[in-house]
């Protein structure tokens, strides 16, 4: 049996980046518990656009929380108290009857604001621009068993790879730092020998381009970790730390 | 730029320059409680290991200068930070709720910060600089706690200090790119026993001073 819930919204509604933005209050009524926060969104938008009104603007893609499109600030949790969720694939079942949820943008200074809740996310990719890549000759892929690499490493790799780039942890960051997005990413190459021949040059400049985009500095509050919908670990940005001590002092690289 | 500057002047660079200071400043606090403890075995006790200090004569000096220049690197990175992390999210959330990462020590290592610097200006005001030609060190400082005021800003700004290590020992760790699983839950443990060993190292003195002042 379908269970269905009302719940009050209080919605950031800003038309476009320079114009003033305000809370607004909707009600979204018959909501299915099985829906998704973005369903729910949906449910509320086409009772919008039917009123002659201007549907909320959000971000999504895939839905099944891979991509890393979506994401908004729930109640003060970026993606929702759940852990370990993305927005899209927070269920309307975490929320009662009745219930009163905020929903704003993830904010930062780095992050210019589009309308309502999306917000340009493209400071993360001129940071992977910067360095978060190897070269390779194109050509025939390689055998893959050519180099041996651990378990364990292959693993810790993995996890770091996990990052989806939504930019939740920047807006979990009281200093709204970027630092467990460029250590995740950091991460997952100079764990592996195809990411070894770089590493140093990477580590600088994906640290001074985090840097030059107006970010915040890591104080190790560790909200990032806690907040991530892929539970990306600041162990990443201890080792990204390590890269940067390595490839600051003992390289040839200035 | 040279490349020091360069490696130094990064969001990465500024935290290990907190880290490397933060770590100094551990390290003096550990032989400074080691030396206040002679204050429990009365008078001379206390006059005589400040007497062995000062007759290390230049080599005081050169330590106090080298603080000095640590402290300045502290404070002036910590405010930079401070103001740069502001900046950084001009428009703040009208809900915000911890996920579970934050702490007293961390949420607030700006203010304990600024609180220690007020209170270090006193303390050396008091002790320091002062002219002790006609007194023994043991009679200025049991002179100070005979008065309540001064036991109850000492023993606050102790526990401010404990507030402020208990983030900032494993922090500093974490900066340096010391987090391993094996030790790092060690040394958040080691963190909190750390900072409660200076809370009350340094806090009882006061007290136990003006009982027996
Ligand atoms: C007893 C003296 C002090 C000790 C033992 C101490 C120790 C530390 C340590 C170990 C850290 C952590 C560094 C890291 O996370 O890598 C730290 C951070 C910090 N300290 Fe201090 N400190 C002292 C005095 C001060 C003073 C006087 C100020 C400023 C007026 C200050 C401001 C700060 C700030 C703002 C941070 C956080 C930096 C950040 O993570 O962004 N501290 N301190
Ligand atoms: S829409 Fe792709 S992760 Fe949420």
């Amino acid at each position: 049996m379908t269970r269905t819930i009302n719940l009050t919204l209080k919605v950031w509604r800003q038309p476009a980046a320079a114009a003033k933005g305000r809370f607004e209050t909707l009600h979204a009524t018959n909501i299915s518990t099985d829906m998704s926060f973005l369903e729910m969104l949906d449910v509320v938008n086409e009772q919008l656009t039917l009123d002659g009104k201007e549907p909320i603007a959000f971000d999504s893609d895939c839905r099944e929380g891979i991509c890393g499109q979506c994401g908004a600030v729930i109640n003060g949790h970026p993606h929702g108290a759940e852990k370990g969720t993305t927005l899209c694939q927070l269920h309307m079942r975490h929320f009662q009857n009745g219930d009163t949820i905020v929903v704003e943008p993830f904010r930062a200074r780095a992050f210019k604001l589009h309308k309502d809740l999306i917000i340009d996310r493209s400071p993360l990719d001129q940071i992977i621009q910067a360095g978060g890549y190897i070269s390779v000759h194109t050509g025939g892929a390689p055998e893959a068993n050519t180099i041996p690499i651990s378990e364990d490493r292959a693993e810790l790799a993995m996890d770091a790879a996990a990052c989806i780039g939504c930019g939740a942890c920047v807006a979990a960051c009281p200093n709204a730092s970027a630092m467990l997005f460029v250590s995740a990413k950091i991460s997952h190459l100079a764990l592996l020998p195809q990411g070894r021949p770089e590493a140093a040059r990477r580590a600088l400049s994906m640290v001074r381009k985090m840097d030059e985009l107006c970010f915040g500095n890591c104080s190790n509050e560790r909200e990032c970790e806690a907040e991530c919908p892929k539970e990306i670990s600041i162990a990443n940005i201890a080792r990204m730390n390590r890269e940067y001590i390595k490839a600051g002092f003992f390289s040839a690289l200035k | 730029m040279n490349w020091l500057t360069n490696t130094l002047g990064t969001s990465i660079g500024k935290k290990l320059m907190m880290a490397v200071t933060g770590l100094a400043f551990i390290g003096f606090l550990t032989v400074h409680l080691a030396g206040n403890l002679t204050l429990y075995g009365g008078p001379d006790s206390f006059n005589s290991y400040a007497e062995h200090l000062h007759a290390l004569g230049p080599l005081v000096i050169i330590f106090e200068w080298g603080l000095m220049l640590l402290a300045l690197v502290h404070i002036l990175t910590g405010t930079f930070l401070y103001f740069q992390n502001l900046a950084a999210r001009p428009l703040r959330y009208s809900v915000n709720k911890r996920g579970g990462g934050r702490t007293l020590g961390s949420a607030t290592m700006p203010y304990t910060g600024v609180l220690i610097l007020l209170f270090v200006i006193f303390h050396l005001a008091n002790f320091r600089f002062i002219d002790a030609s006609h007194a023994s060190l043991f009679q200025v400082v049991s002179g100070a706690f005979a008065h309540p005021l001064y036991v109850g800003i000492y023993v606050f700004a102790m526990a401010v200090v404990a507030i402020h290590v208990s983030h900032g020992f494993w922090s500093l760790f974490q900066s340096l790119g010391l987090n391993h699983p094996k030790y790092m839950p060690f040394l958040r443990g080691l963190g909190i026993v750390v900072s409660l060993i200076f809370g009350l190292g340094f806090g009882f003195l006061p007290i136990y001073i003006s009982f027996i002042a």
